[in-house]
């Protein structure tokens, strides 16, 4: 069998493996659901991960141990992955193969020869690396500080985000595979442009994104230079007919010094070697190498200071102090945010487990740092952050969201004296609330308040409703005679009450049910009330009002969720009082 | 592998001495790899931040001075001041040679001296000057303001105060708050507190005026002490009483002085109008803050059982709210 066929059943294999922890990432029993599938895998690999987050932490959480074998494999082989497993590469390559099918070979040839311009992804590797390495020796405070800002460019967040904010849910429109309803994400258009802005490049220059832009292949081109195994001519008898160069993915020239750290291992030159000269060999191509990529030091110092600068330019806004977004609410477990950006990939693995669809990716919003981010959004999803799922903890590879267990989130066990996880404090707006507005009774929110006691309680009141005044012609017993009309059943929804007041004493009873012109109450009123001069009837409504105990909340949002006034929620979270940073506390403790 | 070989005996591609050089090199590279992702493998995550263990900030209290307190009346703040300070047994009995002076003043608002909001400048570069006559090698002004620091300093005129006294300002800066927990404080737990004022100081004085306060009722010599903290730090006055008697508890001072010249009794404790003050004439000096505060309540027409902070900071042992058993030196001046 031809290497490339090979190549290509990889390609296919790594693919569909990918899809299918895509798929898999679906909380739920089934066997194709969460259930030990190593959803996260190709994020494990990928060492632009693990570096970025050594660079920011110093530490590698987990299963980004696997990035070494990665890296192990590429000082050894080269830039495998790339051509070999990278589910983003393959389908550049495939679209790239689409776009090149009616050109000619020498259309072919043009079009992947190598350009200066590939240098550019080491340029964005160096911006990436430096910019997130900053903190570790200038942390002033935290504007002149570090950012892990590769997961915009890291290919393969890149890609577990698109499919998982975008194709999967369009896909999912009409399968119903994967949730009940349609999941929503905010700003996915912005995700999916770039996504399908890189994969129709392709059909300009093929792996346009590859050559160009990917930080990660560049990293592998770095790693891959002393690869004992290299692509290149077994002998110096080469006809330069530049066959080879027609299908080289990579286009790192390899009919002429082959440009090792370009080279994506396709190995199409094997097959179109007329003469059978191309090899992947032990020693170096016979025609010569070029080995380091075309860097010079203007454009790396250039580049360097750039993202130097970058870092403070997006922190100056304070938005990591005193302005902090309070609109921000960020899954339970979410890191201090400072912590948090020195994890967060914006894989949107969070935001794809989320059982409720209520994890969304930030958009523009919350600054470039946020943008791609989990942010809870209480209207958007099915419902807000579900008391005992921890799921987007468990999944997030990084750890930007540490996982809680259960005890934890909900402050059981050996969590007791630290009580229940808060990710902020609902507020009610007493200007929109149907009862403290409106007269009118609701309190959805307080039925939904999943806390135990409830965190929002309810004052009890008995306003007159609008124009209450009731005309009573004569009483008897339970029922009141009117001399003039109201709507019929207008109030007996149990909600209204006959108040009576006479002699500077009240009383009030249920209607049970009214007519047009007489009204009927559960029990009589006393004697005494009924024999005083100047009675005044009128009509109360009973109401309660939610009121928020905010040493109870833990800003789950299901009460926003759940708020009828469907708009602007009449009862929203805001991030005060989230437990993962004491400057936002609201409430003293103890 | 072997077929090439055979193809190209002795050519230079298969350099056996380069691929030794790339074998050496490519197993560097996986040995780095490995040897980095072995030393900095976390399997577990970060966990929930652990609070800190309580810290204690150095007691300033003089061995063998004990609890005194003297009341001087009439005569100006500076006269009044000296009178205070030589009934204690004069400034040399808490400062000597070489000490390092930390003065905390009440510059909380960007308001003039007029107002008696803030301590007075007067009063700053007088009990600077004593504390240079009594040998201290330096002295340090300092507060962590409610409005912007440098406004505050320049319009209370105590930092033209400390300047020309040849006391140094230090304004609060970031870097010089560290997250603490005071020993036995239910409420300053991993919480900002000015702990970089307190670097090579040896001695400790509170300054500021007697002022009414909405909230907590008094705002004199222990919620001085409230500069000294950090952050957001309002969030106290959800139970200020305890708080004032946990920062009392947490700062033991040389000395404090309540400038009772003239009182704030009314809109305080920004006041903003003469017509909030009263010209009470009375210059507090002691070693007990409670005392002082008890002292100082009476200034605002009110006493130690009316100011909650007091009693629970006496119950706390932090000081005697019955000024009076201390015998105060009172100082009559002409």
């Amino acid at each position: 069998m031809r290497i490339t066929i090979v190549r290509r059943i990889n390609q296919a294999f790594f693919l569909a493996l990918f899809l299918w922890f895509c798929l898999c990432a679906t909380l739920g029993e089934s066997f194709w659901r969460l259930r030990g599938w190593p959803v996260n895998w190709f994020l494990q690999l990928d060492p632009l991960v693990a570096l970025g987050s050594i660079a920011t932490t110093r530490t590698l959480y987990a299963g980004l141990l696997w990035a070494v074998v990665t890296v192990a494999i590429t000082a050894l082989l080269g830039r495998f992955f790339c051509g070999w497993v990278c589910p983003f590469g393959a389908l550049h390559h495939l679209v790239g193969w689409i776009g090149s099918r009616a050109r000619s070979v020498r259309e072919r040839i043009e079009v992947n020869r190598y350009r200066g311009a590939q240098r550019s992804k080491y340029y964005v590797l160096l911006f990436l690396l430096v910019a997130a390495v900053g903190g570790y020796f200038f942390k002033l405070d935290s504007v002149a500080s570090s950012s892990l800002l590769t997961g915009f460019l890291d290919p393969i967040p890149l890609v577990y985000r698109s499919v998982n904010l975008l194709l999967l849910p369009l896909a999912d429109s009409s399968l119903r595979m994967v949730s009940a309803s349609q999941r929503h994400y905010d700003g996915a258009w912005l995700s999916g442009a770039l996504f399908l802005g890189a994969l129709l490049l392709n059909l300009a220059i093929p792996r346009f994104y590859c050559r160009f832009v990917c930080p990660l292949g560049a990293l592998f081109g770095l790693l891959g230079r002393y690869a004992l195994w290299r692509p290149g001519k077994k002998s110096g008898k080469c006809s330069q007919c530049g066959l080879c160069n027609s299908r080289c993915e990579g286009a790192c020239d390899p009919a002429g010094a082959i440009r090792i750290s370009e080279c994506v291992l396709c190995m199409n030159c094997l097959d179109t070697c007329c003469d059978n000269l191309m090899g992947y060999n032990p020693f170096r191509s016979l025609c010569g190498e070029t080995l380091a990529p075309d860097l010079s030091k203007r454009e790396f110092v250039t580049t360097a200071i750039c993202a130097m600068a970058a870092v403070p330019m997006l922190r100056l806004d304070g938005r990591l102090g005193k302005n902090y977004d309070p609109a921000l609410i960020r899954p339970p477990g979410a890191l201090s945010e400072p912590d948090f950006l020195d994890r967060c990939i914006r894989c949107g693995q969070c935001a794809r487990v989320c059982p409720t669809n209520v994890i969304q990716p930030a958009t523009i919003k919350e600054g470039i740092e946020g943008l791609w981010t989990p942010a809870l959004n209480m209207r958007a999803g099915t419902s807000g952050c579900q008391k005992e799922c921890t799921a987007c903890g468990k999944l997030c590879p990084t750890a930007a969201i540490r996982p809680l267990s259960l005890d934890e989130k909900l402050g059981l066990g050996s969590f007791r004296g630290d009580g229940p996880l808060r990710i902020g404090t609902a507020f009610v707006d007493r200007g929109r609330c149907l009862p403290w507005a409106m007269d009118k009774p609701c309190i959805v929110c307080q039925e939904n308040c999943p806390v135990s006691p409830k965190a929002i309680f309810v004052k009890e009141s008995f306003p007159e409703v609008r124009d209450g005044r009731l005309a009573v012609a004569s009483l008897s017993g339970t029922t009141a005679c009117l001399s003039a009309p109201v709507k019929a059943h207008r109030l007996d929804t149990g909600d209204f009450f006959i108040a009576l007041q006479a002699g500077g004493v009240a009383d009030r009873r249920r209607i049970v049910s009214n007519s047009g012109d007489s009204i009927t109450f559960e029990s009589g009123f006393s004697p005494e009330l009924r024999a005083s001069a100047g009675q005044k009837f009128t009509v109360q409504i009973r109401l309660q009002a939610p009121v928020v105990d905010p040493k109870r909340c833990t800003g789950c949002g299901v009460c926003e969720h759940e708020c009828p006034v469907s708009g602007r929620r009449a009862i929203r979270v805001s991030a005060e009082g989230e437990s993962r940073s004491r400057k936002h506390s609201l409430l003293l403790r103890a | 592998m072997k077929k090439m070989g055979k193809e190209r005996p002795g050519q230079p591609g298969m350099d056996r001495r380069d691929f030794l050089i790339r074998l050496a090199k490519a197993g560097a590279t996986v040995g780095v790899a490995a040897g980095v992702g072995y030393f900095l493998h976390d399997p577990f995550g970060p966990r929930a931040s652990a609070e800190k263990p309580p810290g204690v900030l150095p007691d300033f209290i003089v061995p063998g001075v004990g609890k005194k307190i003297a009341i001087a009346t009439g005569g100006g703040r500076i006269k009044a001041i000296d009178g205070a300070i030589e009934a204690l047994g004069g400034m040399g009995s808490f400062i000597k040679k070489g000490d390092r002076v930390l003065m905390k003043v009440n510059c909380a608002f960007a308001s003039p001296p007029s107002l008696c909001a803030t301590t007075s400048p007067e009063l700053v570069a007088e009990v600077t000057r004593l504390c240079f006559r009594a040998g201290a090698a330096s002295v340090a002004v300092t507060d962590n303001p409610i409005n912007d620091p440098e406004s505050c300093f320049s319009l209370s005129g105590i930092g033209e105060a400390a300047r020309s006294s040849g006391a140094e300002l230090i304004l609060p800066r970031e870097s010089l708050f560290t997250e603490f927990t005071a020993p036995g404080s239910s409420l300053i737990r991993d919480w900002p507190v000015f702990t970089g004022a307190f670097t090579g100081v040896t001695k400790l004085i509170g300054i500021c005026p007697v002022k009414d306060h909405h909230r907590s009722g008094a705002s004199m010599a222990m919620k001085n002490w409230y500069g000294f903290i950090g952050g957001r730090r309002n969030i106290f006055h959800q139970n200020i009483h305890t708080f004032i008697k946990d920062l009392a508890l947490m700062i033991k001072p040389t000395l404090v002085i309540l400038d009772g010249t003239f009182t704030m009794v009314s809109n305080g404790p920004t006041g903003g109008s003469l017509s909030d003050l009263k010209k009470t004439e009375t210059m507090i000096a002691s070693t007990d803050q409670v005392a002082a505060d008890s002292a100082g309540a009476r200034l605002l027409g009110k006493t130690a059982k009316d100011l909650p902070f007091i009693m629970q900071a006496e119950r706390a042992g932090v000081g005697t709210a019955d000024f009076e058993s201390l015998k105060p030196y009172r100082v009559s001046i002409g």
